[in-house]
Protein backbone atom coordinates (compact mmCIF):
# COMPACT_ATOMS: atom_id res chain seq x y z
CA UNK A 1 0.00 0.00 0.00
CA UNK A 2 1.39 3.59 -0.76
CA UNK A 3 1.85 6.12 1.54
CA UNK A 4 -0.28 9.36 1.61
CA UNK A 5 -3.62 9.88 0.61
CA UNK A 6 -5.03 9.67 -3.12
CA UNK A 7 -6.55 13.62 -3.99
CA UNK A 8 -10.23 11.80 -5.07
CA UNK A 9 -10.37 10.44 -1.02
CA UNK A 10 -9.47 13.60 -0.11
CA UNK A 11 -12.20 15.83 -1.95
CA UNK A 12 -14.95 13.48 -1.18
CA UNK A 13 -14.13 13.33 2.37
CA UNK A 14 -14.74 16.97 2.11
CA UNK A 15 -17.36 16.65 0.11
CA UNK A 16 -19.39 14.13 2.00
CA UNK A 17 -18.91 16.05 5.65
CA UNK A 18 -20.55 19.01 3.54
CA UNK A 19 -23.03 17.07 2.48
CA UNK A 20 -24.04 15.79 5.53
CA UNK A 21 -23.40 17.83 8.24
CA UNK A 22 -22.08 15.67 10.40
CA UNK A 23 -21.20 16.30 13.94
CA UNK A 24 -18.68 13.80 15.34
CA UNK A 25 -18.91 13.09 19.37
CA UNK A 26 -15.73 10.81 20.61
CA UNK A 27 -18.36 9.52 23.53
CA UNK A 28 -15.94 6.35 24.33
CA UNK A 29 -12.16 7.25 23.73
CA UNK A 30 -10.32 9.73 22.14
CA UNK A 31 -8.44 9.81 18.75
CA UNK A 32 -5.59 7.57 18.87
CA UNK A 33 -2.88 6.20 16.98
CA UNK A 34 -2.95 3.01 18.07
CA UNK A 35 -4.29 0.10 15.80
CA UNK A 36 -7.83 -0.22 15.26
CA UNK A 37 -10.51 -1.47 14.21
CA UNK A 38 -13.75 0.89 13.99
CA UNK A 39 -17.06 -0.85 13.11
CA UNK A 40 -20.13 0.09 12.26
CA UNK A 41 -24.15 -0.11 11.45
CA UNK A 42 -24.29 0.63 7.84
CA UNK A 43 -27.13 2.31 5.56
CA UNK A 44 -25.68 3.94 3.17
CA UNK A 45 -22.25 4.52 0.68
CA UNK A 46 -21.86 7.95 2.88
CA UNK A 47 -20.90 5.65 5.77
CA UNK A 48 -17.52 4.56 5.31
CA UNK A 49 -16.27 8.17 3.40
CA UNK A 50 -18.03 10.15 6.38
CA UNK A 51 -16.53 7.66 9.12
CA UNK A 52 -12.91 7.84 7.42
CA UNK A 53 -13.11 11.84 7.07
CA UNK A 54 -13.61 11.84 10.67
CA UNK A 55 -10.59 10.64 11.20
CA UNK A 56 -7.09 12.87 12.17
CA UNK A 57 -5.45 13.34 9.01
CA UNK A 58 -2.56 11.32 9.75
CA UNK A 59 -4.34 8.65 11.48
CA UNK A 60 -6.78 8.74 7.71
CA UNK A 61 -3.95 7.87 5.98
CA UNK A 62 -3.06 4.35 7.81
CA UNK A 63 -7.19 3.71 7.90
CA UNK A 64 -8.43 1.40 5.05
CA UNK A 65 -11.90 0.18 4.68
CA UNK A 66 -13.42 -3.56 4.07
CA UNK A 67 -15.48 -3.91 1.09
CA UNK A 68 -17.36 -6.62 -0.77
CA UNK A 69 -15.99 -7.55 -3.54
CA UNK A 70 -19.44 -8.67 -5.67
CA UNK A 71 -20.56 -4.79 -5.62
CA UNK A 72 -17.40 -2.69 -5.93
CA UNK A 73 -16.27 -4.83 -8.59
CA UNK A 74 -19.29 -4.72 -10.93
CA UNK A 75 -17.87 -1.64 -12.92
CA UNK A 76 -14.70 -0.08 -13.56
CA UNK A 77 -15.71 3.26 -11.40
CA UNK A 78 -16.40 1.04 -8.57
CA UNK A 79 -13.43 -0.56 -8.93
CA UNK A 80 -11.39 2.44 -9.43
CA UNK A 81 -12.83 4.17 -6.12
CA UNK A 82 -12.20 1.00 -4.21
CA UNK A 83 -8.78 -0.49 -5.33
CA UNK A 84 -6.97 3.15 -6.00
CA UNK A 85 -8.57 6.00 -4.24
CA UNK A 86 -9.22 4.06 -1.17
CA UNK A 87 -7.15 1.37 -0.73
CA UNK A 88 -10.04 -0.89 0.44
CA UNK A 89 -9.44 -4.60 1.64
CA UNK A 90 -11.78 -6.68 -1.05
CA UNK A 91 -13.36 -9.26 0.91
CA UNK A 92 -15.79 -12.00 -0.90
CA UNK A 93 -19.18 -11.55 0.88
CA UNK A 94 -20.89 -14.80 1.64
CA UNK A 95 -18.04 -16.86 0.93
CA UNK A 96 -17.77 -19.00 3.72
CA UNK A 97 -22.21 -19.98 3.68
CA UNK A 98 -21.23 -21.13 -0.24
CA UNK A 99 -19.03 -24.16 1.40
CA UNK A 100 -20.58 -27.66 1.38
CA UNK A 101 -17.73 -29.24 3.61
CA UNK A 102 -17.60 -27.97 7.57
CA UNK A 103 -13.51 -28.63 6.61
CA UNK A 104 -14.07 -25.83 3.10
CA UNK A 105 -15.98 -23.48 5.52
CA UNK A 106 -12.61 -23.27 7.65
CA UNK A 107 -10.33 -23.09 4.51
CA UNK A 108 -12.19 -20.34 2.89
CA UNK A 109 -12.79 -18.55 6.46
CA UNK A 110 -9.24 -19.17 7.51
CA UNK A 111 -8.08 -17.68 4.19
CA UNK A 112 -10.60 -14.40 4.64
CA UNK A 113 -9.54 -13.92 7.44
CA UNK A 114 -5.59 -14.07 6.98
CA UNK A 115 -6.22 -11.06 4.18
CA UNK A 116 -7.26 -8.98 6.23
CA UNK A 117 -4.95 -9.59 9.28
CA UNK A 118 -2.36 -8.82 6.25
CA UNK A 119 -4.23 -5.80 5.48
CA UNK A 120 -3.85 -4.78 9.11
CA UNK A 121 0.21 -5.60 9.34
CA UNK A 122 1.83 -3.43 12.22
CA UNK A 123 0.63 -0.14 11.73
CA UNK A 124 -3.07 -0.11 9.91
CA UNK A 125 -6.55 0.38 10.86
CA UNK A 126 -9.51 -0.96 9.41
CA UNK A 127 -13.11 0.42 8.98
CA UNK A 128 -15.77 -2.90 9.00
CA UNK A 129 -19.43 -2.75 8.33
CA UNK A 130 -20.26 -6.12 10.25
CA UNK A 131 -23.80 -5.74 8.71
CA UNK A 132 -22.44 -6.71 5.58
CA UNK A 133 -25.06 -5.22 3.91
CA UNK A 134 -27.15 -1.66 3.88
CA UNK A 135 -29.45 -1.78 6.06
CA UNK A 136 -32.80 0.70 6.29
CA UNK A 137 -32.03 2.49 9.51
CA UNK A 138 -34.39 1.36 11.78
CA UNK A 139 -32.23 -1.16 13.57
CA UNK A 140 -28.72 -2.25 13.74
CA UNK A 141 -28.75 -6.00 11.84
CA UNK A 142 -27.32 -9.49 13.15
CA UNK A 143 -23.22 -9.14 12.95
CA UNK A 144 -21.64 -11.72 10.73
CA UNK A 145 -18.59 -13.82 12.00
CA UNK A 146 -15.42 -11.73 10.54
CA UNK A 147 -15.19 -9.22 13.50
CA UNK A 148 -15.16 -12.57 15.89
CA UNK A 149 -12.39 -13.92 14.15
CA UNK A 150 -10.45 -11.08 13.89
CA UNK A 151 -10.29 -10.19 17.25
CA UNK A 152 -9.43 -13.70 18.07
CA UNK A 153 -6.67 -13.54 15.66
CA UNK A 154 -5.27 -9.78 16.58
CA UNK A 155 -6.32 -9.43 21.02
CA UNK A 156 -3.88 -6.27 20.83
CA UNK A 157 -6.06 -4.29 17.93
CA UNK A 158 -8.95 -2.52 19.81
CA UNK A 159 -12.48 -2.67 18.59
CA UNK A 160 -14.22 0.46 18.47
CA UNK A 161 -17.86 0.73 17.71
CA UNK A 162 -19.07 3.55 15.91
CA UNK A 163 -22.46 4.58 15.32
CA UNK A 164 -23.74 6.84 12.23
CA UNK A 165 -27.01 8.40 12.29
CA UNK A 166 -29.35 9.54 9.73
CA UNK A 167 -26.94 8.61 6.90
CA UNK A 168 -29.92 5.99 5.55
CA UNK A 169 -32.21 9.40 5.15
CA UNK A 170 -29.60 11.60 3.19
CA UNK A 171 -28.11 8.93 0.76
CA UNK A 172 -30.30 5.75 1.12
CA UNK A 173 -29.60 2.75 -0.73
CA UNK A 174 -30.53 2.67 -4.68
CA UNK A 175 -30.74 6.69 -4.25
CA UNK A 176 -27.30 8.73 -5.77
CA UNK A 177 -28.41 12.02 -5.12
CA UNK A 178 -28.14 13.08 -1.21
CA UNK A 179 -30.33 15.28 0.55
CA UNK A 180 -28.44 17.32 2.94
CA UNK A 181 -29.84 16.38 6.11
CA UNK A 182 -28.04 17.04 9.01
CA UNK A 183 -26.09 13.75 10.83
CA UNK A 184 -24.42 12.01 13.53
CA UNK A 185 -21.60 10.61 14.36
CA UNK A 186 -20.36 8.68 17.90
CA UNK A 187 -17.54 6.66 19.06
CA UNK A 188 -18.12 4.55 21.73
CA UNK A 189 -15.76 3.05 24.38
CA UNK A 190 -13.92 0.33 22.84
CA UNK A 191 -14.52 -3.53 23.34
CA UNK A 192 -12.14 -6.55 23.71
CA UNK A 193 -12.73 -10.36 23.49
CA UNK A 194 -13.24 -11.74 26.64
CA UNK A 195 -11.44 -15.12 27.30
CA UNK A 196 -13.39 -18.25 26.81
CA UNK A 197 -16.11 -15.79 25.34
CA UNK A 198 -18.62 -17.91 22.58
CA UNK A 199 -18.94 -15.81 19.13
CA UNK A 200 -22.52 -15.37 19.30
CA UNK A 201 -22.18 -14.10 22.72
CA UNK A 202 -19.64 -11.49 21.40
CA UNK A 203 -21.17 -10.73 17.96
CA UNK A 204 -24.52 -9.96 20.01
CA UNK A 205 -22.25 -7.47 22.54
CA UNK A 206 -20.64 -5.82 19.58
CA UNK A 207 -23.97 -4.92 18.04
CA UNK A 208 -25.17 -4.05 21.67
CA UNK A 209 -22.39 -1.58 21.87
CA UNK A 210 -23.04 0.00 18.28
CA UNK A 211 -26.83 0.28 18.73
CA UNK A 212 -26.42 1.75 21.98
CA UNK A 213 -24.84 4.71 20.90
CA UNK A 214 -27.76 5.79 18.73
CA UNK A 215 -28.83 8.96 19.94
CA UNK A 216 -32.05 10.34 18.11
CA UNK A 217 -35.43 8.84 18.24
CA UNK A 218 -34.78 6.72 21.73
CA UNK A 219 -37.75 7.08 23.79
CA UNK B 1 -26.58 48.46 -1.81
CA UNK B 2 -23.69 50.28 -1.35
CA UNK B 3 -25.43 53.36 -0.64
CA UNK B 4 -26.70 52.33 2.27
CA UNK B 5 -23.51 53.33 3.98
CA UNK B 6 -23.74 56.51 3.14
CA UNK B 7 -27.61 56.96 4.62
CA UNK B 8 -27.62 58.49 7.72
CA UNK B 9 -30.36 57.52 9.20
CA UNK B 10 -29.53 53.96 8.70
CA UNK B 11 -26.32 54.61 10.31
CA UNK B 12 -28.06 56.61 13.10
CA UNK B 13 -30.33 53.72 13.96
CA UNK B 14 -27.78 50.74 13.35
CA UNK B 15 -24.92 52.34 15.63
CA UNK B 16 -27.77 52.89 18.56
CA UNK B 17 -27.84 49.26 18.38
CA UNK B 18 -24.33 48.83 17.94
CA UNK B 19 -24.11 51.12 20.89
CA UNK B 20 -27.13 49.15 23.08
CA UNK B 21 -25.57 45.85 22.38
CA UNK B 22 -22.61 46.96 23.83
CA UNK B 23 -23.75 48.42 26.72
CA UNK B 24 -26.29 45.54 27.66
CA UNK B 25 -23.06 42.91 27.13
CA UNK B 26 -21.47 44.86 30.13
CA UNK B 27 -25.04 45.04 32.15
CA UNK B 28 -25.33 41.72 31.55
CA UNK B 29 -21.90 40.64 32.63
CA UNK B 30 -22.34 42.49 35.76
CA UNK B 31 -25.70 41.34 36.66
CA UNK B 32 -24.61 37.85 36.07
CA UNK B 33 -21.90 38.34 38.91
CA UNK B 34 -24.46 39.50 41.58
CA UNK B 35 -27.09 37.13 40.95
CA UNK B 36 -27.51 34.49 43.43
CA UNK B 37 -31.35 33.84 42.67
CA UNK B 38 -32.06 30.97 40.29
CA UNK B 39 -35.16 33.11 38.67
CA UNK B 40 -32.82 35.85 37.48
CA UNK B 41 -30.21 34.01 36.59
CA UNK B 42 -31.88 31.71 34.23
CA UNK B 43 -33.45 35.69 32.90
CA UNK B 44 -29.92 36.95 32.13
CA UNK B 45 -28.62 33.79 30.67
CA UNK B 46 -31.95 33.52 28.52
CA UNK B 47 -30.61 37.86 27.71
CA UNK B 48 -26.97 37.07 27.17
CA UNK B 49 -28.06 34.44 24.39
CA UNK B 50 -30.25 36.98 22.50
CA UNK B 51 -27.58 39.15 22.77
CA UNK B 52 -25.13 36.85 21.59
CA UNK B 53 -27.79 36.16 18.71
CA UNK B 54 -28.46 39.81 18.18
CA UNK B 55 -24.58 40.57 17.28
CA UNK B 56 -24.86 37.52 14.71
CA UNK B 57 -27.62 39.35 12.86
CA UNK B 58 -26.21 42.73 12.85
CA UNK B 59 -23.36 41.28 11.59
CA UNK B 60 -25.25 39.30 8.63
CA UNK B 61 -27.29 42.73 8.09
CA UNK B 62 -23.93 44.32 7.75
CA UNK B 63 -23.17 41.53 5.34
CA UNK B 64 -26.38 41.92 3.34
CA UNK B 65 -25.23 46.09 2.43
CA UNK B 66 -21.69 45.49 1.54
CA UNK B 67 -22.22 42.30 -1.02
CA UNK B 68 -24.83 43.67 -2.70
CA UNK B 69 -27.91 42.64 -4.41
CA UNK B 70 -27.02 39.05 -5.51
CA UNK B 71 -24.73 38.77 -2.44
CA UNK B 72 -27.74 39.67 -0.18
CA UNK B 73 -29.66 36.96 -2.04
CA UNK B 74 -27.25 34.52 -1.57
CA UNK B 75 -26.93 35.21 2.34
CA UNK B 76 -30.39 34.99 2.75
CA UNK B 77 -30.77 31.41 0.51
CA UNK B 78 -28.17 30.33 2.71
CA UNK B 79 -29.82 31.44 5.48
CA UNK B 80 -33.17 29.48 4.33
CA UNK B 81 -30.83 26.52 3.84
CA UNK B 82 -29.71 26.07 6.58
CA UNK B 83 -32.98 26.39 8.88
CA UNK B 84 -34.83 23.96 6.24
CA UNK B 85 -32.27 21.50 6.86
CA UNK B 86 -32.71 21.93 10.62
CA UNK B 87 -36.68 21.37 9.84
CA UNK B 88 -36.45 18.06 7.47
CA UNK B 89 -33.49 16.89 9.94
CA UNK B 90 -35.72 16.43 12.67
CA UNK B 91 -39.27 16.02 10.99
CA UNK B 92 -39.72 12.30 10.74
CA UNK B 93 -40.00 11.78 6.46
CA UNK B 94 -39.64 8.28 5.16
CA UNK B 95 -38.20 6.91 2.35
CA UNK B 96 -40.70 7.57 0.09
CA UNK B 97 -39.96 11.17 0.34
CA UNK B 98 -36.03 11.39 -0.62
CA UNK B 99 -36.31 12.85 -4.35
CA UNK B 100 -39.24 15.50 -3.29
CA UNK B 101 -36.80 16.43 -0.47
CA UNK B 102 -34.25 16.82 -2.73
CA UNK B 103 -35.58 18.65 -5.30
CA UNK B 104 -36.73 21.09 -2.53
CA UNK B 105 -33.21 21.65 -1.65
CA UNK B 106 -31.65 22.22 -4.80
CA UNK B 107 -34.73 22.72 -7.32
CA UNK B 108 -37.49 25.03 -5.41
CA UNK B 109 -35.44 26.72 -2.82
CA UNK B 110 -32.86 28.27 -5.62
CA UNK B 111 -35.55 29.02 -7.79
CA UNK B 112 -37.45 30.95 -5.23
CA UNK B 113 -34.23 33.08 -4.69
CA UNK B 114 -33.52 33.69 -8.26
CA UNK B 115 -37.24 34.84 -8.51
CA UNK B 116 -37.39 37.13 -5.83
CA UNK B 117 -33.65 38.06 -7.42
CA UNK B 118 -35.23 38.73 -10.73
CA UNK B 119 -38.13 40.49 -9.18
CA UNK B 120 -40.53 38.64 -10.94
CA UNK B 121 -42.98 39.14 -8.30
CA UNK B 122 -46.49 37.60 -10.13
CA UNK B 123 -43.57 34.22 -10.05
CA UNK B 124 -42.24 34.13 -6.76
CA UNK B 125 -45.26 34.90 -5.06
CA UNK B 126 -47.19 31.81 -6.29
CA UNK B 127 -44.43 29.20 -7.05
CA UNK B 128 -44.39 27.35 -3.50
CA UNK B 129 -48.23 28.12 -2.53
CA UNK B 130 -48.91 27.00 -5.92
CA UNK B 131 -46.46 24.72 -7.88
CA UNK B 132 -43.99 23.26 -5.41
CA UNK B 133 -47.86 22.64 -3.60
CA UNK B 134 -48.74 19.94 -6.76
CA UNK B 135 -45.32 19.13 -7.62
CA UNK B 136 -43.80 17.18 -3.94
CA UNK B 137 -47.21 14.85 -3.35
CA UNK B 138 -46.85 13.73 -6.81
CA UNK B 139 -42.97 13.07 -6.74
CA UNK B 140 -43.98 11.56 -3.42
CA UNK B 141 -47.08 9.58 -4.89
CA UNK B 142 -44.73 8.43 -8.12
CA UNK B 143 -42.49 6.56 -5.27
CA UNK B 144 -45.58 4.64 -4.33
CA UNK B 145 -45.55 4.59 -0.58
CA UNK B 146 -48.67 5.71 0.86
CA UNK B 147 -47.86 5.18 4.49
CA UNK B 148 -48.95 8.11 6.22
CA UNK B 149 -49.09 10.27 2.60
CA UNK B 150 -51.04 12.98 3.55
CA UNK B 151 -48.64 13.96 6.65
CA UNK B 152 -45.35 13.85 4.46
CA UNK B 153 -46.89 16.07 1.81
CA UNK B 154 -47.71 18.25 4.40
CA UNK B 155 -44.76 18.48 6.66
CA UNK B 156 -42.85 19.07 3.77
CA UNK B 157 -44.89 21.42 2.01
CA UNK B 158 -45.09 23.46 5.26
CA UNK B 159 -41.40 23.23 5.79
CA UNK B 160 -40.80 24.79 2.17
CA UNK B 161 -43.28 27.42 2.99
CA UNK B 162 -41.73 28.34 6.49
CA UNK B 163 -37.84 28.25 5.93
CA UNK B 164 -38.24 29.40 2.04
CA UNK B 165 -41.27 31.12 0.87
CA UNK B 166 -42.05 33.12 4.04
CA UNK B 167 -38.23 34.08 4.62
CA UNK B 168 -37.31 34.84 1.41
CA UNK B 169 -39.85 37.69 1.84
CA UNK B 170 -37.24 39.72 3.76
CA UNK B 171 -35.00 40.03 1.12
CA UNK B 172 -37.62 41.23 -1.13
CA UNK B 173 -38.22 44.04 1.02
CA UNK B 174 -35.23 45.53 -0.61
CA UNK B 175 -36.20 45.18 -4.14
CA UNK B 176 -39.75 47.28 -3.52
CA UNK B 177 -39.49 50.30 -5.72
CA UNK B 178 -40.92 52.68 -3.19
CA UNK B 179 -40.92 56.38 -4.85
CA UNK B 180 -39.15 58.56 -2.87
CA UNK B 181 -37.28 56.14 -0.81
CA UNK B 182 -34.90 54.70 -3.61
CA UNK B 183 -32.10 53.12 -2.18
CA UNK B 184 -33.07 53.16 1.75
CA UNK B 185 -34.58 49.83 1.72
CA UNK B 186 -32.61 48.64 3.80
CA UNK B 187 -34.12 50.33 6.67
CA UNK B 188 -37.75 48.51 6.11
CA UNK B 189 -35.20 45.42 6.89
CA UNK B 190 -33.74 46.82 9.95
CA UNK B 191 -36.90 48.44 11.02
CA UNK B 192 -38.92 45.06 10.41
CA UNK B 193 -35.69 43.43 12.52
CA UNK B 194 -35.76 45.32 15.28
CA UNK B 195 -39.40 45.81 15.69
CA UNK B 196 -39.66 41.65 15.76
CA UNK B 197 -37.10 41.42 18.20
CA UNK B 198 -37.96 44.16 20.84
CA UNK B 199 -41.75 42.50 20.89
CA UNK B 200 -40.03 38.84 21.41
CA UNK B 201 -37.23 40.07 24.11
CA UNK B 202 -40.39 42.52 25.39
CA UNK B 203 -43.17 39.78 25.62
CA UNK B 204 -40.39 37.93 27.37
CA UNK B 205 -39.30 40.55 30.06
CA UNK B 206 -43.10 42.18 30.65
CA UNK B 207 -44.01 38.13 31.49
CA UNK B 208 -41.47 37.40 33.68
CA UNK B 209 -41.91 41.05 35.47
CA UNK B 210 -45.91 40.96 36.14
CA UNK B 211 -47.05 37.68 34.10
CA UNK B 212 -49.36 35.58 35.56
CA UNK B 213 -52.08 34.81 33.05
CA UNK B 214 -50.68 32.24 30.40
CA UNK B 215 -52.50 32.14 26.91
CA UNK B 216 -51.39 28.57 25.49
CA UNK B 217 -49.45 26.96 28.83
CA UNK B 218 -48.96 23.79 27.24
CA UNK B 219 -47.53 25.15 23.96
CA UNK B 220 -45.53 28.12 25.58
CA UNK B 221 -45.43 28.23 28.98
CA UNK B 222 -43.55 30.94 29.36
CA UNK B 223 -46.13 33.23 27.17
CA UNK B 224 -48.49 35.15 28.95
CA UNK B 225 -51.07 37.80 28.93
CA UNK B 226 -49.42 40.27 30.67
CA UNK B 227 -46.18 39.80 28.68
CA UNK B 228 -48.26 39.80 25.42
CA UNK B 229 -49.95 43.37 25.67
CA UNK B 230 -46.73 44.51 27.54
CA UNK B 231 -44.20 43.58 25.10
CA UNK B 232 -46.47 44.09 21.77
CA UNK B 233 -47.63 47.98 23.59
CA UNK B 234 -43.81 48.70 23.87
CA UNK B 235 -42.33 47.42 20.73
CA UNK B 236 -44.91 48.93 18.92
CA UNK B 237 -44.30 52.44 20.30
CA UNK B 238 -41.13 52.23 19.57
CA UNK B 239 -41.52 50.78 15.91
CA UNK B 240 -44.10 54.21 16.09
CA UNK B 241 -41.13 56.38 17.28
CA UNK B 242 -38.91 54.76 14.15
CA UNK B 243 -41.37 56.28 11.76
CA UNK B 244 -38.70 59.05 10.49
CA UNK B 245 -36.27 55.95 9.09
CA UNK B 246 -39.34 54.32 7.46
CA UNK B 247 -42.19 55.92 4.37
CA UNK B 248 -44.57 56.08 7.24
CA UNK B 249 -46.22 58.38 9.05
CA UNK B 250 -45.70 57.64 12.49
CA UNK B 251 -49.41 56.50 13.01
CA UNK B 252 -48.90 54.02 9.79
CA UNK B 253 -45.52 53.20 11.41
CA UNK B 254 -47.28 52.32 14.43
CA UNK B 255 -50.12 49.49 12.85
CA UNK B 256 -47.27 48.48 10.44
CA UNK B 257 -45.34 47.51 13.98
CA UNK B 258 -48.47 46.29 15.34
CA UNK B 259 -48.80 43.97 12.50
CA UNK B 260 -45.29 42.62 12.60
CA UNK B 261 -45.55 42.18 16.90
CA UNK B 262 -48.67 40.00 16.52
CA UNK B 263 -47.03 38.44 13.54
CA UNK B 264 -44.02 37.86 15.41
CA UNK B 265 -45.87 36.14 18.22
CA UNK B 266 -47.95 33.88 15.73
CA UNK B 267 -44.79 32.62 14.23
CA UNK B 268 -43.19 31.83 17.60
CA UNK B 269 -46.45 30.29 18.93
CA UNK B 270 -46.60 28.13 15.96
CA UNK B 271 -42.89 26.99 16.15
CA UNK B 272 -43.06 26.25 19.34
CA UNK B 273 -46.57 23.77 18.90
CA UNK B 274 -44.58 21.54 15.84
CA UNK B 275 -41.60 21.52 18.50
CA UNK B 276 -44.06 20.25 21.26
CA UNK B 277 -45.18 18.12 18.75
CA UNK B 278 -42.05 16.03 17.63
CA UNK B 279 -41.11 16.12 20.80
CA UNK B 280 -37.83 18.72 21.54
CA UNK B 281 -37.49 22.43 23.10
CA UNK B 282 -35.25 23.35 20.40
CA UNK B 283 -34.26 22.82 17.08
CA UNK B 284 -30.62 23.69 17.70
CA UNK B 285 -30.44 21.67 20.93
CA UNK B 286 -30.67 17.84 18.96
CA UNK B 287 -27.92 18.78 16.62
CA UNK B 288 -25.36 20.82 18.87
CA UNK B 289 -23.62 22.89 16.98
CA UNK B 290 -25.36 23.33 14.55
CA UNK B 291 -27.10 26.74 15.72
CA UNK B 292 -30.99 26.44 15.90
CA UNK B 293 -30.92 29.27 13.07
CA UNK B 294 -34.99 27.65 13.11
CA UNK B 295 -35.45 29.07 16.69
CA UNK B 296 -33.94 32.69 15.82
CA UNK B 297 -35.99 33.40 12.86
CA UNK B 298 -39.38 31.79 13.63
CA UNK B 299 -41.40 34.98 14.45
CA UNK B 300 -39.11 36.56 11.46
CA UNK B 301 -41.25 33.94 8.99
CA UNK B 302 -44.56 34.98 9.75
CA UNK B 303 -43.53 38.59 10.22
CA UNK B 304 -42.27 39.27 6.70
CA UNK B 305 -44.40 38.09 3.90
CA UNK B 306 -47.73 39.95 5.89
CA UNK B 307 -45.30 43.49 5.97
CA UNK B 308 -43.68 42.74 3.04
CA UNK B 309 -47.63 42.80 1.26
CA UNK B 310 -49.02 45.74 3.49
CA UNK B 311 -45.71 47.59 1.92
CA UNK B 312 -46.04 46.40 -1.50
CA UNK B 313 -49.85 47.21 -1.61
CA UNK B 314 -49.86 50.88 0.62
CA UNK B 315 -46.33 52.08 -0.36
CA UNK B 316 -45.75 50.92 -3.98
CA UNK B 317 -47.82 52.27 -6.84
Amino acid sequence: MSKGIHPVASILAAIARGISGVQVQWAGCEPSERQRIYFANHTSHLDFVVLWSALPSDIRARTRPIAAKDYWEETWLRRYMVENVFKAVLVERGAVSKTNTSEETKHVSRSLIEDIVTALGETNSLILFPEGTRGTGEKVEEFRGGLYHLALRRPDVELVPAYLENMNRILPKGEFLPVPMLSLLTFGKPIHLEPGEEKDAFLERAREAVSSLRRIGVS
Amino acid sequence: MMQALHDPKLLWVFGSVLFLLILLGFIGDIQKERLRNDADRSTIDNLIARISAWWKMCAIFVLTLLVGRVGTLLVFAVLSFVAMREYMTLVPTRRGDHRALFWSFFLIMPLQYYLVGIQWYGFFAIMIPVLAFIFVPTLIAIHGDTEHFLERSAKIQFGLMVCVYCFSHAPALLLLDIPRFEGHNARLLLYMGIVVEMSDVMQYLWSRLIGGHKIAWRVSPSKTWEGFLGGVITATALGAVLWWITPFTPLQSAGMSFMICILGFAGGLVMNAIKRDIGIKDFGVVIEGHGGILDRIDSLCFAAPIFFHLVRYYFVP
